[in-house]
This record gives structure tokens, C-alpha cells and sequence, in this order.
């Protein structure tokens, strides 16, 4: 246990840094980039807390986890009980503390980062994560007596798996229904190895089985089984759909049927779920990369996550092409500069007009345009204004389409009386997550559109308590 | 886990299964497939048609032909065998109408899709007239099934060893020419006689729907890998269909994009006749050497 410094000594601490594999290395292979902190870079980073009275980390997080209190048993080297703290309000501290951008949430509202660098909350949220894991033990907050009340999880990405865990230490029959054949959503298909290893996911998947919440895969709501069969057949009483926004979008180019052109939700879910970047086992191949061109079209996380992607697979070049300018782009910063660093190259300013291909149906092009920006819409971005005769084409082997995702209408469409938005989003109550199906709630990237991991974790959260109430009082 | 209930060989290479799948069995109707993985650590995910179902039994059946390494290795499976993941039903069911004269037209392994459809037509009240052909006489399956369900059936093969000699259209365009009023034409079978059933019914304005088999992953919506060109609009055929409207689909498009893999494809067929006994044994290990004593190093393809 690690004595206490007076604040001012505190401060003069410099924030630990996340070792990390170089970037010529980690250009090579799908192993996870970032390395983790030891035990002495963890102590000396958690001795950087102010130990704030009113800390405004903890509003910051989107599921209000108690770091203060967290950070003080890393101190005290109680590893399991500041992971049983963090559980309270968060069931994948493994994966949040790798992929949330704290740097607008937690970090971004710590005290420090007013004269100091944050506190690296997220870091030290992982150690303990990853120090449970090492041990095959797992810090559990209590759970509540059972309730005898059943609940159906729609989706087992985060929103799901975050309302599951909240229902289930409130002493309810929770049950999550996959689709696909691993649970974890967006955490299994969409973000790579490299920055989250799958074991980590399904590690935390475990400690929720642990906590009692059922898991069954290959279940289609909607298909496999309707809504009314849920609460008349298999006597659900609640149901939450956690769906997300998987529906990818397409640019409606010419030439956008292809072969080497993909949505980035099938390019990273053969990559990632299917494992054809192990193509020596796995069985489900993906178009070849090796010493090819490819280009990534978007400028998000996705498209990161793509484009880095590709060049693992061995992509000779590979490009983003995004049609406003660095500053505009949504993707978080550490993603761009490590995108940079592995040899990422960037055409922003580029707009792809047309696919073009070879008599046998395989891609050998793009034509682009350039673009400047203009005034700024809507988002409050500028504009990006083509540049008239500007056209030209590149040879490029893959394309890979991530200009964001919409609402996947399955189970909208299969459950009648759930309202939906113009762009077949669920309508929700904000504050309540209700339906306009009694007993229905839904919560995540289903509701908001394609947001984070955390939010949809919050959106989660909110949706428990809510259910909830729904169980207790029985009230609509 | 999803229980094969019952394997039985119906052509050399065509395997038929009734796998325990209750809530796929009790929900599912004529047109839908489901997307099955046959080894859980590396295994890929592949669609394949709901051929019938007993809700009763929470049995569904499939009807697999081995033509690469996941199906060959499914066709090594038995009864009492088991499978990781059968999710469905999935895609749109078939539209299923009393048209009046309905045609289902099925080439080789594509009877079996066309079956349940020609089933449920036959329930709705039509008068359905079945065209099934195959390359040879012991590649012509559900002949029986076949016959007990339509009105009159043309059996066909392409080298004459059985039925008729000649191809599914020419049985097609001989009923149009003798005055068949046809009034809806169901196809389904290799890509170029779809095609070519959809261009002798064109002339004559008879609405064809064909059943498309396009490269899938997920089989939900979430990637459209399975995107099909229908009058020059982008479908996902996982999700849309598999039913289309013939006289709208690119039949060229379809082709290329199946073509996508075949290189890696056929790599991985390869490597899997090469070396079989480690495939099999992460299949099924006592069981299937018992089965198969003759199993071996063995080269070449099928």
C-alpha cells in the first residue's frame, strides 16, 4: 500500500505514458498496439488524484463511474475491489478503458487538466481490468435477491450488455439475444485486434455470466422470434432492444457492385469476427490486400479502423480519402496520429465520383475529385465545395466504404406498434427509453444514431433503471 | 449447438439434414434460409435454403450440396452430429398468391429451394406445373416429393439418362408454345439457366421470380457482401430478398461478384481433400473415423 502525497507533490508528477509497440512493428501485425501500465507506472499515475470532494471525472463518465474511489484502492493495492468498484456502474471496464475517448469525457473534465495533464483515468480503468483478467478472478458488486422478473436484451453490443449487467445486480432473469454467433456487437465485428483483443471481450462476457446474465447466440428478434412470442410465449416482461445502427451506407457511385469494393462493416467483420486476417486457419476469405492499393473512403474511427486494417492484411499503399480536411475530421485524434505513424496516407480534400473496374468485374480504380471548403452547414463544419474539372483517377485493388452507418429495420419491421423516425430510428422517451409498445424499451445507436461505445453504455444504464421501475411498480 | 436429427445422402455430394432448430421450425415459411457455421473456432458462415420444417418435431431441413470446403465438410456430418450455429429464418418468405398456373422450375440442388415455395403455391390453391432437371440421371433429386406436389411434373436431364433430354427452358418454352396459359414462373438453379429462364419468359411478359445466391456473411443486413443489382437499384438480397423479379436482375453482376474468392476458394478446398483427418477430427473425432474407414490422404477435387 502506497502512502498518500501531500497534492503539491502530487502535481509534480508527470502523467504516466501508455507504452506502446512501434509503429514499423505494429504496422505488421494485429497484436493490440498499446502495452498497458505495470504496477509501478499504475501507482505513480493514481498518485497524480486530487481526490477531489466533488469530482467531476465521475459526471464526466457517460455511466458515472466512481474513479475517485477506484483510484484510491489501486493505491491501496486492492486490485479486485477497485475492480468490484468500477462494476458497480460499468460492466467492461477491459474495453472501456481501451477504446472510450476520454479525453472528452472523464479526462476532459478531471481538475488537472486545467494546469497539468489529466489524470489517465482510462489507463489506469484498464490496468485493473486487465490485472483481474490476469488472475482468473473477478471483482463482483453484490447482487440484489432475485426479483423473479424476466427480462429480454435485444442486442448484445454495449447498450445491451451494459443494461444486462445493471438488471441483473438488481436481481432480475436477464437474458441477451445475438444475432450473430459471438456476443459483443460492434466490440467483436467492428473494432479491430489491435486496439481491442477479442479475448478481452469475451473475458468480460464471462464475468457477466458470472453476475448470472444468460447469453444466447443465433437469435434474430423479429425472426428467429417475434416480439409477442417474447412476452406471450417465453414469459419475458420486459424487453430492451439494443439493435444499434448496423445498416452500412453506400455512396450510389457507379461502379459501387465491384468486386474489391466493401462497406466497412463487411471488410472489418470478415477481418475481425470472421478472423481473415488469420488466413492460414480461418475459413472465410477477404479480397487480397497484399502489396495492393487500397483506399478507405470517410474520415471516422471507422474508417481509421479500416484503413489500419488493410495494412496489416499488407496493403502496399493505403489511403484515406476524405472529402473535408484534417481539422474536420471526426475520428479521434490518438486514432489519426497512429494511422499516421503505421504509414496511413491521407487525400483529404478528395471525393471518390466512380468505381472503375475490368471486364470480369474486379475493381482497378477510383476517380476522385478535389474539393475545397466553403462555408460552414449545418454540423458547423465548412462545406467541402468539388473543384470543377479537377477529376482524376487512381489505380486503387480494394475500396472500402466508411461513410457511417443507418438504422438496420429488422426488428421495426417485424413488430408491429414499435414507432420509428423518418430515418427508422426507434422513438423513445429520453428519459425513460419507453416505446411506444408497453413493456418495450429500446436505448443505444437504435435510438441516437451511430454514437460511442460509452454512450451507448449510458444509454444502457439509463434503460435499467428504468426497466426497473417498469418491474417494480408495474406502472407504463 | 443445433443436433442433426437425421443425414441422408439424396445424389452423390447432395446431403439431406433435419436439424433440431424449434424456433427456426415453428416461425419459418416457404422462401427463407439460414446461415449455418460448421466448425466453431474458424469456421465461415454460409446460407443455405429451409427446405421443409416440422414445428411439431422443432426440426428444420437443408439440402446441401458439396461443392467446396465448408459443404464437404458438412456432408461428412451424421446424425447425432452437431452443428455450432443455424441462425434463421432469414430473407423475405416467398410471395405465395393463387395466381392460377404456376411453373417452379429447379436445376440440379435449386429443386430443393424451389421445393417449399412449390408447396406453398400448391396449398394456395394453384395449379402448378414442376420442371426439374440435372445434369445426369443421379444428380436429379426430390423427384418424389416433386411429383407429389405439383400437377404435372417434366423431369429432365441434360445427356438424356433420365426423363426428358434437353434443359429446363426448352421444357419451359415448349409448354408457352403448346398454349400453356402460365401465369407465374418460380426458377431456381445455377446462375446461367435462371438467366436463361428469364429470357423465355420476357418475350411474353409472364412475371418470373428468381431465388438469388449471392456471397453472404452475416445474412442480416449488416455488411450487404450479399448486394444485388434489380433495375439498376442495389438490393441486399439477405435482407430484400432472395426473391426477385428475373426480368430486373443483372445476371452479369451476380456472376462476377460470385467469382469474388474463387482463387482462395478453391485454395481451401485443396488444402482440406489434401489433409483431411485434422478437419475431421476438429469436426467430429471417434465418430467419424468409424464412419469413413476409408478415409485418407486423397488427392484431387470432387
Amino acid at each position: 500500500m502506497a502512502e498518500r502525497l501531500p497534492p503539491k507533490q502530487r502535481t509534480k508528477i508527470p502523467r504516466q505514458e501508455m507504452p506502446e509497440q512501434n509503429a514499423k512493428q505494429r504496422a505488421g501485425n494485429f497484436e493490440e498496439v498499446n502495452q498497458g501500465f505495470g504496477f509501478a507506472i499504475a501507482e505513480k499515475e493514481a498518485q497524480r488524484c486530487l481526490e477531489c470532494t466533488d469530482p467531476k471525472c465521475m459526471h464526466g463518465c457517460p455511466v458515472g463511474v466512481q474513479v475517485r474511489e477506484f483510484v484510491d484502492l489501486v493505491l491501496e493495492g486492492e486490485y479486485l475491489q477497485a475492480a468490484a468498484k468500477i462494476r458497480e456502474d460499468n460492466v467492461l471496464p477491459a474495453v472501456t478503458g481501451r477504446v472510450c475517448p476520454q479525453e472528452n469525457q472523464c479526462e476532459g473534465a478531471c481538475i488537472l487538466s486545467k494546469r497539468f495533464s489529466p489524470l489517465a483515468i482510462g489507463h489506469l480503468e484498464r490496468f485493473v481490468a486487465d490485472y483481474e483478467r490476469s488472475t482468473g478472478l473477478v471483482g463482483l458488486p453484490e447482487r440484489a435477491p432475485d426479483t423473479g422478473k424476466k427480462v429480454a436484451i435485444v442486442g448484445s453490443g454495449p447498450a445491451g450488455l451494459s443494461c444486462a449487467g445493471d438488471l441483473a445486480l438488481r436481481g432480475h432473469d436477464v437474458t441477451v439475444l445475438e444475432a450473430l454467433h459471438e456476443i459483443g456487437g460492434v466490440l467483436v465485428y467492428g473494432i479491430p485486434e489491435f486496439r481491442l483483443p477479442k479475448d478481452v471481450v469475451r473475458g468480460e462476457v464471462d464475468n457477466m455470466r458470472k453476475m448470472g446474465v444468460k447469453f444466447e447466440t443465433n437469435v434474430v428478434v423479429g425472426k428467429t422470434v417475434t416480439m409477442d412470442q417474447l412476452f406471450d410465449e417465453e414469459g419475458y416482461d420486459a424487453v430492451f432492444i439494443a439493435t444499434g445502427a448496423g445498416l452500412p451506407k453506400f455512396m450510389n457511385l457507379p461502379g459501387e457492385h465491384l468486386g474489391g469494393v466493401y462497406s466497412a462493416n463487411e471488410f472489418l467483420t470478415r477481418v475481425n469476427l470472421m478472423k481473415a486476417y488469420d488466413s492460414d486457419q480461418s475459413d472465410s476469405p477477404i479480397y487480397e490486400c497484399r502489396d495492393r492499393n487500397v483506399a478507405v473512403m470517410g474520415g471516422g474511427n471507422t474508417a481509421m479502423d479500416a484503413v489500419r486494417s488493410a495494412l496489416r492484411l499488407g496493403a502496399k499503399n493505403a489511403f484515406i480519402v476524405y472529402r473535408r480536411g484534417q481539422e474536420e475530421m471526426p475520428a479521434r485524434k490518438e486514432e489519426v496520429h497512429h494511422a499516421m505513424d503505421e504509414g496511413v496516407q491521407f487525400l483529404n480534400l478528395h471525393n471518390p465520383v466512380e468505381f472503375v473496374g475490368d471486364d470480369e468485374g474486379y475493381l482497378t480504380g477510383v476517380k476522385l475529385q478535389k474539393m475545397e471548403l466553403g462555408e460552414p452547414d449545418e454540423s458547423g463544419r465548412r462545406r467541402p465545395v468539388p473543384i470543377e474539372g479537377s477529376e482524376f483517377e487512381m489505380p486503387i485493388d480494394v475500396a472500402v466504404i466508411a461513410i457511417g452507418t443507418g438504422a438496420n429495420p429488422l426488428v421495426q419491421s417485424t413488430t408491429p406498434g414499435l414507432e420509428t423516425n423518418q430515418w427508422g430510428y426507434i422513438v423513445a422517451d429520453e428519459e425513460s427509453l419507453r416505446t411506444s409498445r408497453r413493456g418495450v424499451f429500446a436505448g443505444g445507436d437504435i435510438v441516437s444514431g451511430a454514437a460511442t461505445v460509452i454512450l451507448a453504455m449510458g444509454a444502457g444504464r439509463t434503460a435499467a433503471r428504468s426497466i426497473h421501475d417498469y418491474l417494480v411498480t408495474g406502472e407504463w | 449447438m443445433f443436433a442433426i436429427a437425421e443425414a441422408t445422402f439424396l445424389a452423390p455430394d447432395v446431403k439431406r439434414f433435419r436439424i433440431e432448430a424449434p424456433r427456426v421450425a415453428r416461425n419459418r415459411k416457404a422462401g427463407q434460409f439460414v446461415i449455418v457455421r460448421v466448425e466453431a473456432e474458424h469456421g465461415e458462415r454460409i446460407p443455405l435454403t429451409i427446405a421443409d420444417s416440422d414445428p411439431e418435431a422443432g426440426t428444420i431441413t437443408i439440402i446441401v450440396q458439396g461443392v467446396g470446403k465448408t459443404t464437404k465438410m458438412l456432408n461428412r456430418l451424421e446424425a447425432g452430429d452437431t452443428l455450432p450455429d443455424v441462425v434463421g429464418p432469414l430473407g423475405e418468405p416467398s410471395d405465395i398468391q393463387n395466381f392460377g398456373t404456376v411453373v417452379v422450375v429447379g436445376g440440379g440442388v435449386g429443386t430443393a429451394i424451389a421445393y417449399p415455395t412449390a408447396v406453398a403455391m400448391k396449398q394456395a390453391g394453384n395449379r402448378v406445373l414442376g420442371i426439374v432437371g440435372a445434369r445426369t440421371r443421379e444428380l436429379l433429386i426430390l423427384e418424389e416429393e416433386m411429383s407429389a406436389t405439383t400437377d404435372e411434373l417434366h423431369l429432365m436431364t441434360d445427356d438424356g439418362s433420365y426423363g426428358q433430354q434437353g434443359f429446363v427452358t426448352q421444357k419451359l418454352q415448349q409448354l408457352i408454345d403448346e398454349g400453356e396459359e402460365i401465369d407465374h414462373v418460380l426458377a431456381i438453379g445455377p446462375i446461367p439457366m435462371m438467366a436463361a429462364i428469364a429470357d423465355v419468359t420476357r418475350p411474353y411478359d409472364i412475371k418470373t421470380v428468381v431465388s438469388l445466391n449471392p456471397i453472404m456473411v452475416d445474412g442480416t443486413g449488416m455488411c450487404g457482401g450479399c448486394r444485388v443489382t434489380v433495375g439498376g437499384v442495389s438490393k441486399f438480397a439477405c435482407v430484400d430478398g432472395p426473391e426477385f423479379d428475373a426480368h430486373e436482375v443483372d445476371f452479369k453482376i451476380l456472376s462476377q461478384r460470385n467469382k469474388m474468392y474463387r482463387e482462395r476458394e478453391k485454395r481451401s478446398l485443396e488444402e482440406f481433400e489434401m489433409a483431411p483427418q485434422p478437419e475431421l477430427d476438429r469436426v467430429h473425432a471417434c465418430h467419424l473415423q468409424q464412419e469413413h474407414p476409408e478415409v485418407g490422404p486423397r488427392v484431387g477435387g470432387a
